[in-house]
């Protein structure tokens, strides 16, 4: 296969970006899309050109480090992948690809195609944990429902990559929060700081500049794993309820 | 010769008493003077941030460095199958001393009894800390958690979330040390590689790290440097690690004078998805929890084969009677939960034999249509569905209708740095954990093994290790960077980054990563022997001088440099490859990942030699030209009778 690549050009958060445009052949269908943009980059490389950056790590779908903007989609044409997972018989052969990163005034680029999203750890770290220190208590302790244990899962299941932000038109971290927020919400040994931990997680979002939540949905139809957006209503519920314990 | 002498520190009395009586000796620090002693903790997967968290919450200062943009990516994040643990909930018999034992024997023998046994003990604490964390494991109706089957094993021991343990565990270590952050007692510096070890008067006293951001070269002293950076297995360039793994921290310890152990001892996990051709990057593997359901197998007739790979038939045409199970056939007491290098081996067999059913000959079939017609097609899914799902998306094959195709790749290194019973390595000062020691392994390592490793090491083992050191440090004062030798490492440093950057050749640093690959795969990979072995050293001395007269970095060196990252590593990788190839060659017998041809029985299983190799392996580098010098630590079983493996009966 063959395709014509634009890919957004930007030496540091300080430049001015561009959009670039290379070409490149000898792509097979079961190549991936990072793959493909390896052989460009060592193809750039050979042509004395410099190529250009782009985060990726576990190459399976689980660290979320990859965070490509593929023709105006988080992770590219297909439902619940990270970029990482996409495919170039996803395209049709001499297809335009158009490749930007993430785009958030909370997720400034570093070079390229990176972006720093220092800003999720910073939300965590304002509550998005059980304070837990030394021994615990033996683990079948408590009985925990499994449809409880299943739902923390399903929240649980978010891998911090951003796309939720980055399609977001407010550029709202809401559907990150309320995944934290949930999978510790539906647990027990969750329940003793819910409220803390809710107000906390929401007031760092608003401070570090994430927008407001006006339920588009567009965050849950490009989530690679496909997290709910019931978990924004449990979010504003435990919200709610912290502000009424003041 | 050297003055090091490798000393287990094994403590003594019975194997059941050694943790509790060490426990019990052992030096502690007060409160006051925790708050006066600094560590460094570098990595940030389950070893590295669990160790982090709990110094942190013991009071010491902590900083923890990463190289991806946050602590959450490190690779553990994608353990899939689960984390073993002797809580014995399903009645089936299960113990601290069957998980020991089934530890040892699954390593081949050749893992310290006292590590072992520790780990067996502590592996209880993990789960409850765990749930307590808020981890989401699986359960069943009545709310209590569940377990699942892993190789090795005749009990059912591993805790599972789904196809993603690996993700809840590190989620739940990473909430930690969030925690820790958030109190202060844990600085977290991102996006930071470490390039050298400082050493001073013989004791690990700081790092120098780049900022990948921005190019620097940055110094951080401490009182203890804690190392858990992972292994080595992305050596080989296609490999299941993630593709920033490396081994660079680790080969700049042993370049400091840590020993380097075991490095013969690759795991080869038997199901991965398949190579489909020369623009492949990495490999992906399909959790070993599908072996308890899943069943392998190859035609029994070639003119089968033939007509698969012409694609004249489908597999689920072959009827039941033209198929070979062989791991049923050859190992009838585990089946399909035989241990990875037992299986894998016994896909090599059968592929060499011409039995391989895609296009490169190089698969076998994992097939789930006797689990699905017995109990559903929604059952399978409830317990795989992501894997299934993420199969289908590689593969565009529907893994419900037709077998998945699998072949084994380098998944896991039980080789590492060299530690004692305190997880220090050689370097007074300088702990290693996790995937990056050698210690608890062997030569093979059982499935949910790493991720119970991993937070054994940091949650229960270090935090009452190092205090044993840091205890004698509390008049030390807090390291001062501008000591010579820091300025010593970081000009070295910056000297190998000019000397990578002013080769200015044609070749991009993947382009000879990929033969390095080659060279790996073909005479250090699943079966080895001595000519390819010597050839394999020859190659790999070329292909440094190759790297070093023809690599192309562009760009410069302070700003974010993804090639200069890669060609640093690079130059730690050819150490590396050299280094297993060495430790390969000496150790001519077979056992657990290491098989030499000359060292098997006639019915092809791997034979050990234990009256010449019952030793670990250690390995002390000698300067940049030299052949490093082997000193070995004997191996002493106090407790267990040593046996062949027999997966048979």
């Amino acid at each position: 296969m063959k395709f014509t690549v634009k890919v957004w050009r930007q030496k540091n958060a300080k430049a001015k970006g561009k959009f670039e445009t290379y070409r490149v052949e000898g792509i097979s269908p079961d190549t991936s899309f990072l793959e493909m943009l390896d052989i460009l980059n060592n193809q750039l490389i050979h042509e004395g050109k410099e190529p250009f950056a782009f985060d990726h790590d576990c190459r399976e779908g689980i660290c979320g480090m990859c965070s490509l903007y593929i023709n105006g989609r988080p992770h590219g044409p297909d439902d619940e992948i990270t970029t990482c997972q996409l495919h170039c018989r996803k395209f049709k052969d001499g297809d335009t690809i158009t490749v930007e990163p993430w785009r958030s005034a909370a997720f400034p680029v570093v070079k390229d195609l990176v972006v720093n999203r220092h800003a999720f750890d910073e939300i965590l770290q304002a509550g998005g944990f059980i304070s837990t220190t030394g021994i615990a208590p033996d683990a079948n302790i408590i009985p925990i429902r499994k449809q409880d244990a299943d739902e923390s899962m399903d929240a649980s299941a978010c891998i911090g990559c951003g796309a939720c932000v980055a399609t977001c038109k407010n550029g709202s971290a809401m559907l990150f929060v309320a995944a934290r927020v949930s999978a510790l919400a539906k647990l027990p040994q969750g329940r003793p700081e819910a409220a803390k931990r809710a107000k906390a997680m929401v007031a760092k979002m608003d401070e570090l500049g994430f927008g407001a939540c006006s339920n588009t949905g567009a965050c849950e139809a490009e989530c690679p794993k496909h997290i709910s957006i019931a978990h924004i209503a449990r979010l504003n519920r435990e919200f709610l309820l912290a502000n009424l314990q003041d | 010769m050297s003055e090091i002498k490798l000393d287990s520190k094994i403590p003594a009395g019975p194997l059941a008493d050694k943790w509790t009586n060490y426990k019990s000796h052992v030096k502690i620090v007060s409160p006051a003077n925790k708050r006066k002693l600094e560590i460094i903790v570098v990595g940030t997967g389950l070893a590295g941030a669990s160790a982090a968290a709990t110094l942190g919450e013991l009071g010491y200062k902590v900083k923890i460095f990463c190289i991806s943009d946050s602590p959450r990516r490190a690779h553990s994040i994608a353990a899939q199958g689960g984390i073993n643990a002797a809580k014995n909930y399903r009645n089936d018999n299960d113990s601290v001393y069957r998980l020991f034992y089934d530890t040892i024997k699954g390593g081949d023998f050749r893992a310290r009894e006292a590590n072992v046994y520790r780990l067996a003990e502590v592996s209880n604490a993990i789960i409850d800390k765990c749930v307590a964390q808020g981890v989401p494991f699986a359960r069943d109706y009545a709310g209590l958690l569940a377990n699942r089957s892993f190789g090795g094993a005749q009990v059912s021991r591993t805790f599972y979330a789904r196809g993603q343990t690996g993700q809840q565990l590190l989620l739940g270590a990473y909430a930690s040390l969030n925690a820790q952050i958030a109190a202060g007692n844990v600085v977290s510096y991102n996006r930071r590689e470490m390039l050298d070890l400082v050493v001073i008067d013989g004791k690990a006293k700081g790092i120098i790290v780049r900022n990948l951001e921005t190019g620097e070269l940055e110094r951080y002293g401490a009182h203890a440097v804690v190392l858990a950076t992972g292994g080595y297995g992305n050596t080989y360039f296609l490999s299941t690690n993630a593709m920033n793994s490396n081994s660079s921290a680790a080969i700049q310890c042993y370049r400091k004078g840590a020993c380097f152990a075991n490095p013969c001892y690759v795991q080869i996990h038997p199901t991965c998805i398949p190579v489909h051709g020369e623009q492949q990057s990495k490999l992906t593997l399909m959790s070993e929890s599908l072996r308890n359901d899943g069943r392998i197998w190859v035609p029994k007739k070639l003119e089968d084969v033939e007509k698969l790979r012409k694609k004249q038939i489908k597999p689920s045409q072959i009827p039941e009677e033209d198929r070979d199970y062989y791991l049923e056939r050859r190992y009838p007491a585990f089946g399909n939960l035989v241990p990875r290098d037992v299986a894998s081996r016994a896909a090599k067999e059968r592929c060499d034999a011409g039995f391989g059913v895609n296009e490169t000959g190089l698969a076998v079939f994992l097939d789930f249509a006797e689990p699905i017609k017995r109990l559903g097609e929604q059952a399978i899914r409830e317990r795989y569905g992501n894997l299934f799902q993420m199969y289908e998306k590689i593969t565009d094959v529907n893994p419900y209708k037709e077998p998945m195709m699998i072949f084994p790749a380098i998944h896991y290194t039980m080789g590492g740095i060299w530690v004692d019973y305190n997880l220090m390595t050689t370097i007074p000062g300088l702990y290693a954990l996790g995937e990056a020691n050698f210690s608890d392994h062997g030569g093979n390592r059982l499935g949910a093994s790493a991720l119970m490793q991993g937070l054994a090491d940091g949650y229960y083992v270090i935090p009452y290790t190092i205090g044993d050191y840091l205890s004698h440090e509390i008049q030390t004062p807090k390291t001062d960077t501008n000591h010579p030798a820091f300025q010593e490492a970081e000009d070295a440093v910056k000297a190998r980054i000019k000397k990578i950057m002013n080769v200015k050749g044609k070749q991009p640093v993947d382009e000879l990563h990929k033969k390095l690959y080659h060279i790996m795969w073909e005479y250090v990979g699943m079966a080895r022997n001595e000519a390819g072995l010597k050839k394999a050293l020859t190659m790999i001395e070329d292909l440094k001088k190759e790297f070093w007269s023809d690599v192309c970095v562009p760009g410069t060196t302070d700003e974010f440099n993804q090639e200069l990252e890669k060609a640093n590593r690079f130059v730690d990788f050819l150490e590396t490859a050299k280094l297993i190839a060495l430790d390969a060659l000496n150790r001519t017998e077979s056992c657990g990942g290491h098989f030499r041809e000359e060292s098997q029985t006639p019915e092809g299983e791997a034979q050990r030699k234990d009256d010449e190799f019952m030793y670990v392996a250690a390995w002390e580098y000698k300067g940049e030209d030299q052949d490093p010098e082997l000193h070995k630590e004997p191996l002493v079983y106090e407790e267990v009778k040593v046996a062949t493996r027999n997966y048979k009966d």
